[in-house]
């Protein structure tokens, strides 16, 4: 186990060699810190001089070392636009992907164990036929084009629902929240949904499956034989062994739906990270890009890292096949 | 000829014929296809050429409508272009990035499959690594991030001119690991068979053994992951588009339209952002259903990833 978990250690830290070999490089050969920080009107010669002081004309492996460096001291440079550190500008945004995150996650989870379970005990009612013909074609129909429609018949015709925006936030500890108050929450409600929309169907599925193999199985014919209630025998005995399968497939998912809010934060104008980076990208700020770059990746490779550690606890033939 | 023979007498064809799901999704995908090929000669007018269409022309209604033009069947988009033509080249590119973002992958990743596979040990494993590790991060992320970073360094006008090739490299690089994986999974079931061995025994060397062998036998998983990733890629390209990552307004893909129409459904052209996006999801919709169906036939066993 030990050794296992070395190994994938070992195997991060690679990973964010990597990804930060990528950043370094472009903001090396993409960016300008020089024209960052003392605008198009200064010299050549005063230029030279800065970069030369900056240490920007150092060999590669000098000035990558030194971006190393900063980079896990919390130094990724200077945003161009915001005039602020941009880690800074980063963590300042985050608490509202965060919530997004958190509030299409909620959403899944309350309706995704009713609605697969319902499917599976009784398949053949016209709301179960109805979820799962809405959930194939929801496949099929992109993140934007959900949130879209919803802004149109909530937002628009029926004004029901603000459209845009996070709305009134409290500030707790740093903490930018909208989950507070209630304005906060009415403007989460469109974008929760729009963003849960893509994981829903895959879920309902999951657990529909998950649950019919499980109710063909001995042990719940023996619990029909004992004469046990019907709900306890598919809340109780069959539900619990569908669950395994599900937590196994949601560490995955998480980073699918970071990856999808990017789109959702465009449609609403949510003020979160991916907003902010496709902002950056608008306006060349490649510090921002970088740091949102790095910034990503080490999320993505703690997490990854965690989650297979833990499996490997969980479950030993991960750390053979991992040995090989 | 017999192979037509052969192939109207095969299984794969009679159930075909028995589906109606199977039948209504591939006819439809293959009328969209169709007039996706040759929308010169369907769409009314050429919307990549400017002197076709005039800005007073911009925003009409459907023709059913109360304000719509008999000229302008589903309206006309921002620009004063004919919607429903624009539509047919925008399905035009989008099935282009779609097929030859999938050959892409499907390329890369076959290769970097068959050679994990069948050499094994060392490079099996250094490769495999990689291909799970970028399978650890979502594959939208790695587009956008890999089409913010090209947008860059090009510049948005020079990204603009060459954004068809790029987005199909993009879209391709971010998907490669799940061919890579499940190429690889079907050599490791057929790299012990016995024809192999008998090449092997016969003196043919690696690579024909590879790629005249053992590649044919790995084709039935690649086929069926091959639909999904089509439908897959129209998605991403849409998605890249909406950003303001990908297909530009003047040479609009599906993506692009939805975006340029979102900014004025609030001004009541809903029609602009509607069908587009109907086309969209109907056209992703029969690839799914009719890849799902190619699944349960050929029933191979797909690596689950």
């Amino acid at each position: 186990m030990f050794a296992f978990i070395v190994r994938r250690i070992i195997q991060a830290i690679f990973v964010m060699v990597i990804i930060a070999g990528i950043g370094f490089t472009v903001q090396n050969k993409l960016g300008d810190p020089v024209r960052d920080m003392v605008g198009e009107r200064v010299s050549v010669a005063e230029r030279e001089a800065l970069r030369d002081k900056l240490g920007l004309n150092d060999p590669f492996l000098t000035q990558f070392g030194r971006f190393v460096r900063n980079a896990v001291h919390g130094d990724l440079g200077i945003s161009y636009f915001h005039n602020k550190p941009t880690v800074d500008v980063i963590l300042s945004k985050a608490p509202a992907t965060l919530e997004l995150v958190f509030g299409s996650t909620v959403m899944i989870l309350v309706l995704c164990f009713p609605i697969g379970i319902y499917t599976a005990i009784k398949p053949k009612t016209w709301f179960s036929r109805f979820v799962m013909g809405s959930s194939t074609i929801g496949v099929a129909v992109p993140v934007f084009l959900t949130a879209i429609t919803l802004i149109y018949i909530f937002g628009v015709e029926l004004k029901w629902l603000p459209s845009y925006g996070r709305g009134e936030t409290v500030d707790i500890w740093g903490w930018d929240t909208g989950l507070l108050t209630a304005d906060g929450l009415l403007h989460l409600i469109l974008p929760s949904i729009s963003l849960s929309s893509i994981m829903l169907p895959l879920y309902i599925r999951l657990i529909r499956s998950e649950m019919m193999e499980v109710l063909e199985t001995e042990y719940i014919k023996f619990a029909w034989a004992k004469g046990l209630r019907r709900y306890r025998v598919w809340l109780v005995h069959a539900f619990k062994n569908t669950l395994l399968p599900v937590v196994t497939v949601f560490g995955v998912e998480i980073g699918i739906l970071f990856a999808f809010t990017l789109l959702t934060e465009t449609v609403f104008q949510w003020q979160g990270m991916g907003f902010m980076f496709l902002e950056a990208v608008e306006r060349s700020d490649t510090a921002l890009l970088v740091a949102y770059l790095v910034v990503v990746g080490v999320m993505f490779v703690v997490i990854n890292t965690l989650v297979d550690i833990a499996y490997g606890f969980i479950n030993p033939m991960v750390r053979i096949t991992g040995a090989k | 000829m017999r192979s037509w023979q052969r192939f109207r007498q095969s299984y794969f064809f009679y159930s075909f014929k028995r589906d109606p799901v199977a039948l209504g999704s591939f006819s439809i995908f293959f009328f969209l296809f169709m007039v996706s090929i040759f929308a010169p000669l369907v769409a009314p007018y050429n919307t990549y050429d400017t002197s076709t269409y005039d800005i007073m022309d911009a925003e009409l209604p459907p023709s059913w409508m109360d304000d719509g033009e008999e000229r302008f069947l589903l309206g006309t988009d921002i620009q004063g272009r004919d919607l429903y033509s624009t539509m047919i080249y925008g399905l035009r590119t989008s099935v282009f990035i779609g097929v030859g973002a999938v050959l892409f992958q499907a390329i890369l990743g076959i290769i970097v499959g068959l050679t994990a596979g069948y050499l094994g040990g060392r490079v099996d494993s250094t490769l495999m690594r990689i291909a799970d590790i970028q399978f650890s991060i979502p594959y939208l992320i790695v587009a956008i991030i890999a089409s913010a970073i090209f947008q860059l360094a090009f510049g948005v006008g020079r990204f603009e001119e060459l954004a068809l090739p790029l987005l199909i490299v993009i879209i391709g690089l971010s998907e490669w690991p799940k061919y890579a994986r499940t190429v690889r999974a079907s050599v490791l079931g057929e790299k012990n068979k016995e024809y192999v061995e008998a090449a092997r025994v016969i003196g043919l060397n690696r690579r024909l053994i590879m790629f005249r062998h053992i590649l044919p036998n790995t084709m039935t998983p690649v086929l069926v992951i091959s639909t999904i990733q089509v439908a897959q890629a129209i998605m991403s390209e849409a998605a890249l588009s909406f950003l303001g990552l990908g297909m530009p307004v003047t040479k609009p893909s599906l993506g692009s339209l939805i975006k340029a129409g979102f900014e004025y459904v609030f001004s009541g052209s809903w029609w602009i952002t509607f069908f587009p996006g109907i086309l969209l999801v109907t056209f992703t919709l029969v690839i799914i259903l009719f890849g799902d169906w190619l699944r349960d036939v050929l029933n191979p066993k797909l690596y689950k990833g």
